[in-house]
């Protein structure tokens, strides 16, 4: 019934190449553009459409320091048409950037998880880059609180 | 003044065909009192094939208790001015419910004191066990209990044995799954202890192992009732690795996972379940969201926020229903599952009023038994109170006062912080405050007092930290709680602001004068989520304030936060 971690990795994240972020991988991130910024450079200005694009976050972060994300294209995957990049960024980080994921027709399909580090409560942003050149995203708000007295 | 025995209708029911909200059914029955005895109590008009029966948020509570309900509970964004959010006279018009009723004495906090006289304590399992055999020998193998969790802790004995005095007497009632919070922070090494052994499913479709993100428990389990299959899909507070401490489960992570959620419904319906029946800890308002948000879920039995509703709240096509806490109630769902779908239903939450049903005495006996190791420590008497000393409302309750001047005194601090937990009983004007009544508001596993200095700034982020997770106007944000209760310091809150600007005007009360962000305060506190706190155990603290005082105390109205926006 469910789908292990593990068979997630076998099926999609697996095929996935992933870029993480950082100086010597994407010089263009390292220079600390703000997350609209970075947007503008990776989409050359074009409009993303709030569509497409599922972000999977959890609402308050059980860990600031090791936040898990993770996300999904709608996408044949063909040739034809099928994603190219997907852009994650943090937008209250000192460095928004955080990962640029490529994909090809070869890849099956567009998702992929991973963890990350949370300074404060803040937007995560996923920017899907099509093989037509068009671009998708979606957008969560993830909360960091300073411990809780619930009960 | 009519003894305990001759009630006044009390019986709060409601039925009606599945879409069709209100409170017509329910009034009319309210407006019918009359004298009421235990059969009344138990008198239901059975329907369909299935009965739900849910017990929630007992909090350890073996015998009866006086509870007050809150005074104050807010709602913000779509809850505002909706149940739960309604409260006192407000919450006795809206159910149409007669002031001085043992109703408006079971469900709100309107002259609580003198009705508490009246009508005496409410809960106590062994009650409870006389309500769950009467309905189990009424509809035979149409009966599922479920357990919405917070069932192991909460008193002195469940501290003392780790639980197990709640799992043996509960065990002994035979439920058919639970979910859960504050049993996880007995530790993920006790949980599973126990779990191993349980006769019945621990259920939580949103626990999951954080280092490969796989299910950590069963989600669901399905079962047979009158010929019906149901599916019963568990979900533990979301919040548990944020509000309690993570360091206790470090290997679990929880959240409300609503994708999963729909993926077991979906599993559910398509493995041929006709009633999905959601076994939850999410707290009402998350409930109420989710509802418009997950297809396919027939009855969601809320827990954590300790509401008690008297008729079922209708999101679609799904039935909320709010069981209260501490015992005090409850409820019985009837169910008419037809061709893979409910066409009807029966709702009634029962109050379990202490000196009208008769105690199963097997439950009695095994209740002695678990208890017998500690009473003498149970009744031992600190002191005394002439004041109501309650917990429950948003901002403050007459306990946590009392407990913010037992730091302030006994670990020499400028301010107090006393956490918003939702559970702890009420101890009546004149009643001793035994080793028992302080243990129900404070015993736990993380109970240190630490003394601490912090800036004004913290403090001020600390207080819109809290009051952010209560009044975020998204429900998925909330955790549950009331807000963070201080004592020293007073504070105007407007809860229609977002996080950051919410709270103004800190003022320290021995001086008058403003929090300053940048000085440094003692601050005293307890319950911290963090590991290594030191400090001793908060009863000792209030324990021996009380000793020192050596007479009556009275704990004055705390006319030091300032609310406005509700």
């Amino acid at each position: 019934m469910h789908m292990t971690r593990r068979q997630a990795i076998g099926l999609g994240v697996g095929a996935a190449a992933l870029i993480l972020a950082g100086p010597a991988l994407t010089p263009a991130l390292a220079a600390g553009p703000t997350a609209d910024e970075a947007i503008k450079a990776f989409t050359g200005g074009a409009e993303a459409k709030a569509a497409k694009v599922s972000l999977s976050t959890p609402e308050i972060a059980e860990n600031g320091n090791t936040v898990p994300i993770s996300f999904s294209v709608e996408s044949p995957m063909t040739s034809d048409d099928h994603v190219t990049e997907v852009m994650l960024l943090a937008d209250g980080n000192p460095r928004p950037g955080v990962a640029t994921f490529h994909f090809s027709d070869m890849s099956g399909e567009a998702s992929a998880s991973t963890r990350i580090r949370l300074a404060k409560t803040q937007n995560i942003v996923a920017v899907a880059k099509m093989s037509d050149g068009s671009f998708f995203m979606d957008k969560k708000l993830v909360k960091v609180t300073i411990g809780g007295c619930g009960g | 003044m009519f003894s305990r025995r001759e009630f006044l209708q009390a019986a709060v029911a409601t039925s009606a065909i599945l879409g069709t909200a209100g409170t017509g059914a329910w009034r009319a029955l309210a407006a019918g009192q009359g004298l009421m005895s235990e059969a009344d109590l138990l008198k239901f008009p059975s329907m369909g094939n299935v009965s739900l029966v849910h017990l929630a948020d007992i909090h350890a509570q073996l015998k009866p208790i006086y509870f007050r309900e809150p005074s104050i509970n807010v709602g913000v964004g779509e809850a505002k001015g909706l149940p739960p959010h309604v409260t006192g006279a407000d919450f006795l018009k809206l159910y149409n419910i007669k002031p001085g009723s043992p109703e408006a004495y079971a469900l709100s906090s309107e002259d609580y004191i003198a009705l508490a006289g009246n009508y005496g304590r409410m809960g106590g399992i062994d009650r409870i066990a006389t309500v769950l055999n009467s309905i189990r020998a009424e509809r035979s193998d149409k009966v599922l209990f479920l357990d919405g969790g917070d069932t192991w802790q909460g008193s002195y004995t469940s501290l003392k044995t780790k639980g197990a005095d709640m799992v043996e007497v509960m065990n002994s009632l035979k439920p058919d799954a639970m979910t859960a919070h504050w049993e996880f922070t007995y530790g993920i090494d006790r949980v599973k202890e126990i779990v191993d052994g349980l006769p019945f499913a621990f259920l939580g479709q949103n626990i999951f192992d954080n280092e490969w993100d796989e299910p950590a428990f069963p989600a669901m389990k399905m079962f047979e009732r009158g010929g019906v299959k149901v599916a019963v899909i568990g979900q533990a507070l979301p919040y548990l690795a944020i509000a309690n401490p993570r360091w206790m489960f470090p290997r679990l992570s929880f959240g409300i996972r609503e994708e999963t959620l729909q993926q077991n419904v979906d599993a559910a319906r398509t493995g041929g379940a006709e009633l999905v029946v959601l076994l939850s800890h999410n707290g009402f308002d998350v409930d109420r969201k989710l509802a418009g948000r997950v297809s396919g879920i027939d009855v969601i039995l809320t827990a954590h926020t300790h509401d008690a509703l008297p008729e079922p709240v209708i999101v679609g096509k799904t039935l909320l229903i709010a069981s209260g806490s501490h015992g005090k109630f409850i409820s019985r769902v009837d169910l008419d599952v037809q061709d893979g779908a409910v066409k009807g239903y029966q709702y009634k939450l029962i109050p379990i009023f202490s000196d009208v049903i008769t105690p199963d005495k097997e439950t009695t006996a095994l209740v002695d038994k678990v208890r017998a190791p500690f009473e003498k420590e149970l009744g031992t008497v600190l002191g005394r109170t002439n004041s109501l000393l309650y917990r429950r409302g948003n901002f403050n309750g007459t306990f946590d006062d009392l407990i913010c001047d037992a730091l302030i005194e006994e670990r020499e601090a400028d301010i107090a912080l006393s956490p918003g937990f939702r559970w702890g009983t009420t101890v009546l004007p004149d009643q001793d405050i035994t080793v028992e009544l302080l243990h129900n508001a404070t015993s736990m596993t993380y109970p240190q007092a630490y003394r601490s200095e912090m800036t004004g700034k913290l403090i001020h982020d600390i207080l819109e930290d809290v009051a952010d997770n209560l009044f975020n106007p998204d429900p998925y944000y909330q955790q549950g709680g009331d807000m963070v209760r201080v004592g020293g310091m007073g504070y105007r809150i407007d809860v229609r602001k977002p996080i950051g600007s919410r709270i103004t005007d800190m003022t320290l009360l021995k001086s008058g004068e403003k929090i300053d962000p940048a000085k440094t305060y003692v601050v005293s506190g307890w319950a911290s989520v963090n590991e290594g706190t030191e400090g001793p155990p908060i009863w000792d603290v209030v324990s021996d304030y009380l000793k020192k005082k050596k007479k009556t105390i009275s704990v004055e109205p705390n006319t030091s936060v300032i609310v406005e926006g509700v």
